[in-house]
């Protein structure tokens, strides 16, 4: 996108052009932005004393799905769909608990890169068996769902295992003021650390390639079959990092994988991440997270019944979608 | 075609001299449940073998019961792959109608619960099909919704109903879980119909062969006139329907009812639509492989359970035998 000296702006008409530009593009980030300070403003409301102490617990609280919403995001762009999310987060969490349980702090690290090495194997299975066999990705990583579930309820039957006592201080507390949360800084880090230089790659204009068309992308010299698995991979990468926060959250490893990978499609297609592939980014679903969990807390901070936050997400789900869709449509008429 | 009836028997005949690779692929290919049946008949004599003396008219019996609900969530799966979708919202209607009925047998009568259930099911399936059909919503995201929001209403449903507690009607645990004769399953009653009316539907009746035009070409389907958007809608109320009579047949064989009784039913009833040889990607497939595919699964169940695997390995090998079948097929078909 921005190739060096040439795209710095010299005068003010450049500069507001450019901020135009960079908005159409973002329209949709920019408009759940906006919806999540209306729903902080809510929060605010309701509850009068929602402040840094519960912005640290909600930081806490969001950052597996976060995780989990990003590591769905980079598979999609490319154009796939990787249903064995969730699992792939329990096989992180009980293996990183489960060696982690009273060893020291340096053994601890070595416990973390190792699980994030093992993220990047299953997910590069996962995208090797998308390519070799040609069968949908839709088959393949529902399948592979059961077989990563079952590999961490082998490792651990019941919750269990513990975690380093500095994984859990990482992500609790505020950095500075106390506004800010660990949790928060954590994530944006970790993501911001591997998405950006990628996304500014040539790799990182692969995946795009990919996910818009895949017949175009070969015609231009995408190596198709391993950007595929480059994609996977790094899918596993950020379910790892899920499940580390899995554990790192819980203090304990979970080998169910609950909902997290139905929560992660939810989160990127509320992101503004097409299904069809090609389009968006992984901020869009990291506040598509916050979001939806503040929409649960204001809910709760309402005095509504818990029951009917998950009917109100899936509405909500539903009509963004539908919302979407329909400008979609216009704009094709027009 | 018919004019080239002859000649195409002469070119088979010589190669049908010695099945060459080919000629295996061809017959795969166009018959997917001989080679289904034969991995059927393999599961099941390597159960016996596993437990001699197991097999026997009330295990057929009780096999087969388990097999016909996931049969037919496994048809909602099946029908909507046929025009390229997919349904994942038949756990939470299918949970759905079983709890709805069960609640409302207390006070209201079977009759009335049942028909309760059934309109449920049916708004639910409306919505999924105006989402899906009208504002073109991707079937995955759209029933994925679906199902929480069937799941949370259900939820403060049953809050609000816990003092009248369930009752699963008589009638219904007769259907659900009696066995007659010693080896025919009472839900076979359901069944049958329901079975003959999709097989024969799908390949004689005018939306039956528009269901596999829409999932092979939608653009092409709509281009000859069909209205495809009515096919959708058409199809996901067909399917959240089905989705309720499986519930209810659970409820029977489970003798209780829960606001997400059927959820775990939701991956294998794709995983029995994929086995059965029907693509994800549309156009392909039918509903008697389906049917095989539910009771490969079931009879494979019972095998991990004979052989005392834990529940961890048998998801393993649940998921690399889905993988491994699928894989098959799409070698065997050159799709892809």
């Amino acid at each position: 996108m921005s190739s060096g000296e040439a795209t710095v702006p010299r005068d003010r008409a450049e500069i507001v052009a450019l901020a135009g530009s960079w908005a159409r593009r973002n329209v949709w980030t920019l408009g759940l932005l906006g919806l999540l300070v209306v729903f902080f403003a809510v929060t605010r409301i309701l509850q009068p004393n929602y402040g840094p102490a519960a912005i640290q617990g909600l930081a806490i609280a969001i950052l597996p799905i976060a995780f989990a919403a990003v590591a769905q995001a980079v598979v999609v762009i490319s154009g796939g769909i990787d249903l064995s999310v969730g699992s792939m987060m329990a096989l992180a969490s009980v293996t990183s608990a489960v060696l982690m349980k009273d060893q020291g702090d340096l053994f601890g690290v070595a416990v973390v890169v190792g699980v994030l090495l093992l993220g990047l194997v299953v997910g590069a299975i996962n995208g090797a068996l998308v390519v070799v066999t040609k069968v949908p990705d839709i088959v393949v990583t529902l399948a592979m769902s059961f077989v990563w579930a079952g590999t961490a309820l082998l490792i651990l039957n019941t919750p269990g295992g513990g975690a380093a006592p500095w994984l859990m201080a990482i992500i609790s507390g505020p950095l500075g003021t106390p506004w800010l949360p660990k949790a928060m800084v954590v994530l944006a880090v970790l993501v911001a650390v591997v998405w950006i230089p990628l996304r500014r790659s040539t790799l990182g204009l692969s995946l795009y390639a990919l996910g818009s068309s895949p017949l175009a992308a070969f015609r231009s010299g995408v190596a198709v079959g391993p950007t595929k698995i480059i994609a996977y991979t790094l899918t596993g990468f950020f379910s790892a990092l899920g499940g580390l926060a899995l554990t790192a959250t819980g203090g304990v490893g979970a080998p169910v994988p609950g909902s997290y990978t139905l929560q992660s499609v939810a989160a990127i297609v509320l992101g503004g991440v097409s299904l069809a592939g090609g389009r968006g980014g992984v901020l869009g679903p990291i506040i598509a997270v916050i979001v939806l969990a503040l929409v649960r807390t204001d809910l709760f901070f309402a005095g509504v019944d818990p029951n009917w936050s998950t009917a109100i997400q899936g509405a909500i789900l539903i009509g963004v979608v539908m919302f979407g869709s329909l400008v979609a449509m216009r704009r094709v008429r027009v | 075609m018919s004019g080239t009836a002859g000649t195409a028997g002469n070119t088979g005949a010589p190669r049908s001299a010695a099945l060459t690779t080919s000629g295996w692929r061809r017959i795969i290919r166009d018959q997917p449940l001989i080679p289904l049946v034969v991995l059927l008949a393999a599961l099941i004599a390597l159960l016996e073998v596993a437990k001699p003396g197991i097999v026997s008219g009330n295990w057929v019996a009780t096999t087969v019961r388990a097999a016909i609900p996931l049969a037919i969530l496994a048809a909602c799966q099946t029908l909507s792959m046929l025009t390229g979708g997919i349904d994942l919202s038949v756990g939470a209607v299918a949970s759905m109608a079983a709890f709805l009925m069960a609640t409302l047998a207390t006070g209201q009568g079977p009759i009335v619960a049942l028909a309760v259930a059934f309109a449920a099911a049916l708004v639910a399936g409306l919505v999924n099909g105006v989402g899906i059909g009208l504002f073109k919503v991707h079937p995955l995201i759209m029933t994925l919704g679906m199902s929480l929001v069937v799941l949370g209403l259900m939820s403060v449903y049953g809050l609000l109903m816990v003092r009248s507690g369930t009752l699963i009607p008589d009638q219904i645990l007769w259907l659900g879980s009696g066995i007659s004769l010693g080896f025919v399953p009472n839900s076979l009653v359901v069944f049958v119909p329901i079975a003959a009316l999709i097989v024969v539907g799908l390949r004689r009746s005018g939306y039956g062969r528009l269901l596999f035009a829409v999932g092979d070409n939608a653009v092409a389907a709509r281009l000859a006139g069909t209205r495809v958007w009515q096919v959708l809608l058409a199809l996901y109320i067909l399917s959240a329907v089905l989705a309720a009579v499986a519930g209810i047949l659970i409820t029977g064989v489970a003798n209780t009812a829960t606001v997400s009784l059927v959820e775990q039913s939701v991956l294998p009833s794709v995983a029995a639509a994929v086995i059965g040889g029907t693509s994800i990607m549309g156009g392909r497939g039918g509903y008697a492989g389906t049917i095989v595919g539910a009771l490969i699964l079931t009879v494979l169940t019972t095998l991990l359970t004979v052989l005392e695997m834990p529940e961890a390995v048998r998801q393993v090998l649940f998921g690399a035998i889905i993988v491994a079948v699928a894989a098959a097929y799409t070698r065997v078909t050159g799709e892809g």
